[in-house]
């Protein structure tokens, strides 16, 4: 079979089992299905761009993602202007204190030497961290007293939501920028433990920082970039346009809204897949496999290894980060609680592996089948522990183990896929060409 | 000024958790260590491996008091630490059988067997809650404490407790008896010999007539006692919860390479490290501070550098500089 042939059956299967879940479950669910898809196809497409051209092992997706989420926050939501007046200058002082104390000590780093180097640094560390949190903290303490029920945080910009999606893109890659230029000169191996150890520490200060996007209390009812449910069930002209396709207002507003989003999710998927499909063809994307494929013969050549590598982290880093924002805005809520590392870093690896990494057409393969696995694997799970358990007697406990232990068929079906593909298929399912 | 205060307080709250929590890095991180020396890849399931093991030591622990048998005023888990340990080295061997000889025997590179791990990782992740669930387990029993604060305050008549929890003082000792015999195995026997053979010269190692499945099958059966024993001691101090021992691999993994990876005494050292790095930065000094200090500049706040949640980027922060100034960590480590 040719590979365009096999090509396009790979993704009629994927149509299919998307038709299939509409039919048996019903299109809202499909479409749900399909929306996440195209965001997960996005974050693969990210991945494969560090991992599928480069060799880059960055295993801390989780964070630049949970970076979009935060720049829709930013962008979209009003600006709290109590808060603002509260303290939010002296906020932004405190980080100007930080960023400069972490400057300075770069630079006395650079400027002296031997002993004087250690005392000098540590001297300007310790003073600015003390000069930091005491302007910061009372910055804080400030912001967070204004009503910390609804606000407590200093807002957004109160700009389009739709501009957070590049925002997000810009603030994933700022951050894999500090990141790249500390840590991409590690090993292999080092390098993933300090990805992951990075989106820990993103993380952290999302759930922590109350005055950045209210932490654990959630910022609720981001604007939405497509109209609201209601609003279309009190128009008469779409409440009129829906009868005429047979369908009772409330499910064709579901179905509108959600097919909105899908288009504007497939226009962005389409665009950075081009790009992606450019740079791969262009003589950049092969300096970049040539470098994956022997470092030094590379360097050999004359190409900065380094800087290609920091390039290529940044440009993967930020299509996460553009996914992340995409993600949060579907949401309309970004709670940093729902971060999991087994979810966000390691099912898009997953994703990759499987759909074939270097292959920009395999990753979105891989990112919507695994995506649509996903969801899956728990009814059908359930489905299977019901038929195992039925020959048991009611009550029984193993009967009981069974049926519970359907929720967490995910986990061990996922690691299973990576396992098998990996042992009997490595180069995935569209192999790189 | 009062310093015999300070120092009980400080005891107390830094020194005593530093320890417990320092000796299960580094009985976690000589896991991770050996692997990586032995068998020359990071293992991202081992903070799984800690946790199966641990669940097996809870259901272990179940059944021996379900039928009346205790351990007295220690832990029942400790009496199935063997049960827990037995069942683990079945798994990784069966592990390693079924999935990681396959890329041994194709001479697959590090970072092939990294991803491979981390499939492993999601199926003992699955295992692990289909079998115990994700709940939080207490599995403690026994004396909860060797000297309780209030007894140490009527002893000595300080205004400061010392508590010494019973799972604190087992965690070091059992730790103590568990680096002692890996050494002794390491460096005296002729098993212990060839392992460090084959981890410094894998060719040489063949040539010299070492079994190289012999080696592999031994390093599997002793990462799964340390990884069981670092769970359970883990569990016993705190509690077990299948996403904690997940995350626990962030630190361990820390600990292994501040240390040095593939370096034993490193990954001891590395432990301990972050532990009391840790602890020191997320503690709250105020309490110390103010016997320490004249009245008019005791402190306003908690003087608490870093609240406990950035415990993660602390670790991270170690980590990074160690790496940054010293790249094969602090005792001499390998470099692929």
């Amino acid at each position: 079979m040719n590979p365009s042939l096999k090509n396009t059956a790979l993704f009629s299967v994927l149509g299919v089992l998307i038709l299939g879940t509409g039919i048996v479950q019903g299109w809202n669910t499909a479409l749900l299905i399909v929306n996440m898809g195209l965001i997960s196809a996005i974050m693969a497409l990210g991945v494969n761009l560090q991992w599928g051209f480069a060799g880059l092992f960055n295993i801390g997706v989780m964070g630049f993602v949970a970076l979009g989420g935060l720049a829709t926050v930013l962008i979209s939501m009003p600006p709290v202007g109590e808060a603002w007046a509260a303290g939010g200058l002296q906020v932004i002082l405190g980080l100007i204190a930080g960023a400069a104390t972490i400057a300075a000590a770069i630079f006395a780093q650079k400027r002296f030497a031997g002993r004087i180097r250690t005392f000098v640094t540590l001297g300007v560390l310790i003073a600015g961290f003390f000069i930091y949190r005491a302007v910061f903290d009372a910055g804080v303490d400030a912001v967070e007293a204004v009503n910390p029920a609804a606000t407590g945080y200093l807002g957004g910009l109160g700009l389009p939501v739709l501009l957070a999606w590049p925002v997000g893109g810009l603030l994933a890659a700022g951050a894999a920028w500090i990141i790249g230029k500390t840590a991409l000169g590690l090993r292999s191996d080092y390098l993933a433990i300090a990805t992951l150890g990075i989106a820990e520490i993103i993380i952290a200060v999302l759930k922590n920082e109350d005055w950045l996007a209210r932490g654990v209390k959630n910022v609720i009812g981001l604007p939405r970039p497509v109209a609201y449910e209601v609003d279309l069930q009190n128009d008469p002209g779409f409440v009129e346009r829906a009868a005429s396709l047979g369908l009772d207002p409330v499910t064709a507003s579901t179905l509108y809204t959600k097919i909105g989003y899908g288009v504007l999710f497939l226009i962005v998927l389409l665009i950075l897949l081009w790009l992606a499909q450019k740079a791969l063809n262009s003589p950049w994307g092969r300096m970049m496999r040539a470098i994956r494929d022997n470092e030094v013969a590379a360097e050999a050549m004359g190409k900065d290894v380094t800087a290609r590598h920091l390039q290529i982290f940044i440009l993967g880093s930020a299509i996460c980060g553009i996914a992340g924002a995409m993600m949060t805005t579907l949401d309309g809520q970004l709670t940093p609680g729902t971060y999991q590392p087994l979810r966000f870093t390691f099912l898009v690896w997953v994703m990759v592996i499987v759909g074939g990494s270097g292959n920009n057409f395999g990753a979105v393969l891989g990112g919507m089948l695994i995506w649509w696995l996903w969801v899956m694997v728990e009814p059908l799970g359930l489905g299977l522990m019901n038929i195992l358990a039925s020959g048991l007697p009611e009550g029984s406990s193993l009967r009981d183990t069974l049926i519970d232990g359907a929720a967490h068929m995910r986990l061990l079906t996922m690691g299973l896929i990576l396992l098998l593909v990996l042992r009997f298929s490595p180069r995935g399912l569209i192999p790189e060409r | 000024m009062d310093i015999l205060n300070a120092l009980v307080a400080l005891a107390n709250f830094v020194i005593m958790p530093g320890l417990a929590y320092g000796a299960q890095l580094a009985i976690g991180a000589l896991g991770v260590t050996l692997i990586y020396g032995i068998l020359r890849f990071s293992n991202f399931a081992h903070g799984d491996t800690m946790a199966f093991g641990t669940a097996m030591t809870i259901i272990a622990t179940n059944m021996l008091l379900a039928i009346g048998i205790t351990f007295g005023p220690l832990p029942t888990a400790l009496l199935a630490l063997p049960f827990g340990i037995g069942m683990t080295i079945l798994l990784v061997l069966g592990i390693d059988w079924l999935v990681y000889k396959f890329y041994r025997d194709q001479k697959a590179k590090p970072v092939i067997l990294v991803i491979v791990s981390m499939g492993v990782m999601f199926v003992m992740n699955g295992v692990v809650r289909f079998i115990i669930g994700v709940n939080d387990i207490r599995f403690a029993d026994g004396e909860r404490f060797i000297i309780t604060a209030r007894d140490f305050k009527t002893m000595t008549g300080l205004n400061e407790g010392l508590a010494i929890k019973t799972t604190q003082a087992i965690t070091v000792v059992v730790a103590v008896i568990v680096v002692a015999i890996l050494f002794w195995f390491l460096n005296k026997t002729r098993t212990g010999k060839s392992m460090r053979a084959f981890s410094d010269n894998e060719d040489l190692a063949l040539l010299s007539g070492i079994n190289p499945d012999w080696v592999v099958k031994v390093t599997w059966m002793i990462v799964a006692a340390l990884a069981t024993t670092a769970g359970v001691l883990y569990g016993l101090d705190k509690s077990f919860k299948a996403f904690t021992y997940f995350q626990l691999l962030l630190p361990i993994f820390a600990a292994a390479i501040v240390g040095g990876l593939g370096n034993p005494i490193g990954a001891i050292a590395g432990g301990f490290v972050i532990a009391f790095s840790e602890v020191t930065i997320t503690y709250a000094w105020k309490k110390v501070l103010v016997y320490l200090m004249p009245e008019s500049l005791e402190p306003d706040g908690l003087v608490q550098l870093l609240s406990t949640d950035y415990k993660f980027a602390v670790s991270f922060a170690i980590l990074i500089i160690v790496l940054l100034f010293k790249p094969t960590g602090l005792f001499k480590g390998q470099s692929v």
